[in-house]
């Protein structure tokens, strides 16, 4: 079963490769898409939805060309396998925890994947590794075209492709990349460049999308605008925006290190040393240590451990991947013991 | 600009019109306006901003489209209004008028109507997808009064237009 395979991996957007990797985490693209000749999945009843995941399904795992995708019905899972899928980015938290016959087709490497009876009839995602926004972009293009040749799409030209939300008509796309920003928080330099971002239309968010706080220095930005603009443009806004932002984080980087060096120093070898070494650890405090130690590593002051290796501890100490791992539910209590002996098991000093 | 209770830099700027015209203004690091109550710090809830902002923007034509229903999914405006997700594609035309300015607020800086992709399949013609929808809330509607004998006939027809499509 794929949940079990994916339980002993981490997608590819994990990696820690691509362009800017040490800053920019991963690239995604989103688009909505629905056909023309049923209700959106809010206004569906039962009978529906039912139809449409039943046609939908059909259509996605049966594409042309080389895309093999794996299909899974959400309502007959558990929730903490839903949560799984949450945390791996593949699903939204509103389609974990929704009603009603719905699904989600993911490719065995996970750059791609189709939520189905989301808020809208289709939900495209692609994801990668590092900044590849227009890699990311030609690779759901692809993706969109072979499914449109199996559906009619609800479109006008007046207002583009027509989405259930008036905040996602025309394009139907939402760009983002998830940036790991510790020094601009480090120097409060955060909010300024949130603000300058709002000034120009763009969104910025935690690592869980809408609502999320940004917990590990992690931060989604994103485009807003989706009517009247197009696809190369939306993209051509944040390919702009990013390396400045990177900039302002390295320069952030190297003014901790020029003037604050022993305190960076501190901050980066008590968090790796509590990681190592406590007994309980919360998933909140787990994701600022970690965050302490990616930074660490970027600005090599340590360098026994990779960042693939920490961006895999993000996701596997999370609730539902630890509960897996462990193959039982755990509660709150438990979990945190169990969140802390996997952290000092993966992160044992080198006996040389 | 500072804070009028502590030191730090002022970030949130509030000009409070009393009613009895009197304009007061407050000038607060973001740590003394959470503890004063003059912000919120909670999540950021999109749906609560964007049913705000439709409030916002149908002003004078609020009559109008409170009366508003969509006649092929029966959505109606103020449902929108309060939930901030439509009901099908035909809603766009059907709610024009309270949509415009909503979208323009939204989709700031871009232009008022669509550019870019183009999805190659046209509809088939403009009609027959409203057609269908119609015919599919009609046999849902069918099913909910139990009258299965419309329920099947409707279920036939649809299927025909598909397949005639």
């Amino acid at each position: 079963m794929i949940l079990d395979e994916l339980t002993h991996s981490s997608g590819e957007w994990l990696r820690g490769e691509g362009p800017e990797a040490d800053i920019v985490v991963s690239s995604r693209i989103r688009l909505a898409r629905n056909l023309a000749d049923f209700p959106f999945s809010n206004r569906a009843s039962a009978m529906q939805k039912g139809e449409i995941e039943g046609l939908l399904r059909e259509r996605v795992t049966k594409l042309d060309g080389s895309i093999r995708l794996q299909y899974l019905q959400l309502h007959v899972l558990e929730p903490i396998d839903r949560q799984f899928l949450v945390e791996r980015q593949l699903i939204s938290r509103e389609h974990a925890t929704s009603e009603g016959q719905r699904g989600v087709a993911i490719e065995a490497r996970e750059t791609r994947s189709i939520m189905i009876n989301e808020e809208d009839h289709l939900r495209l995602q692609v994801l990668r590794s590092g900044f590849q926004l227009d890699e990311a972009w030609d690779d759901i293009n692809q993706l969109d075209d072979l499914i449109e040749q199996r559906v009619t799409y609800a479109f006008s030209e007046e207002f583009g492709y027509l989405t259930a939300c008036p905040t996602n008509v025309g394009t139907g796309m939402r760009a983002s990349v998830l940036l790991h920003l510790p020094a601009l928080h480090m120097t409060k330099q955060i909010e300024k460049v949130f603000r300058a971002l709002q000034k120009i239309n763009l969104a910025v968010r935690g690592l869980y999308g809408e609502g999320t706080r940004a917990s590990g220095d992690f931060y989604q930005i994103s485009n807003q605008v989706t009517l009247g603009k197009a696809e190369g443009d939306i993209l051509k806004e944040i390919r702009e925006v990013v390396p400045q932002i990177i900039s302002y984080e390295r320069m952030s980087r190297n003014t901790l290190l020029r003037e604050s060096r022993s305190l960076i120093q501190d901050k980066v070898s008590r968090a790796y040393g509590t990681l190592r070494s406590a007994t309980m650890m919360t998933s909140e405090e787990t994701m600022d240590l970690l965050s302490s130690v990616r930074l660490g590593i970027n600005l090599s002051l340590i360098d026994d451990l990779t960042i693939p290796a920490v961006n895999e501890l993000f996701l596997q100490t999370q609730p539902a991947h630890l509960q897996k791992l462990q193959g039982q539910a755990l509660d709150g209590e438990e979990r945190n013991v169990a969140r802390a002996n996997y952290l000092r098991s993966k992160l044992k000093p080198n006996p040389n | 600009m500072k804070c009028q209770y502590c030191s730090q830099p002022a970030t949130v700027h509030l000009t409070n019109v009393e009613p009895s015209g009197v304009r007061r203004e407050l000038h607060l690091c973001e740590a003394c306006a959470e503890k004063k109550n003059v912000i919120n710090k909670q999540e950021l809830n999109l749906s609560s901003i964007l049913q705000t902002l439709i409030g916002a923007h149908v002003g004078a034509r609020s009559d109008e489209l409170s009366r508003l229903a969509c006649p092929v999914c029966g959505i109606r405006y103020m449902e929108f209004r309060a939930e901030g997700r439509l009901g099908c594609p035909h809603d766009y035309e059907v709610f024009r008028i309270g949509l415009e300015p909503l979208l323009q607020r939204i989709h700031r800086g871009g232009a008022n109507h669509h550019i870019g992709k183009r999805p190659r399949r046209r509809p088939r013609s403009p009609n027959w997808h409203r057609e269908l929808l119609d015919l599919r809330r009609q046999l849902k509607e069918a099913v909910e009064q139990e009258a299965f004998e419309r329920a099947a006939a409707l279920r036939d027809l649809i299927r025909q237009k598909e397949n005639l499509g």
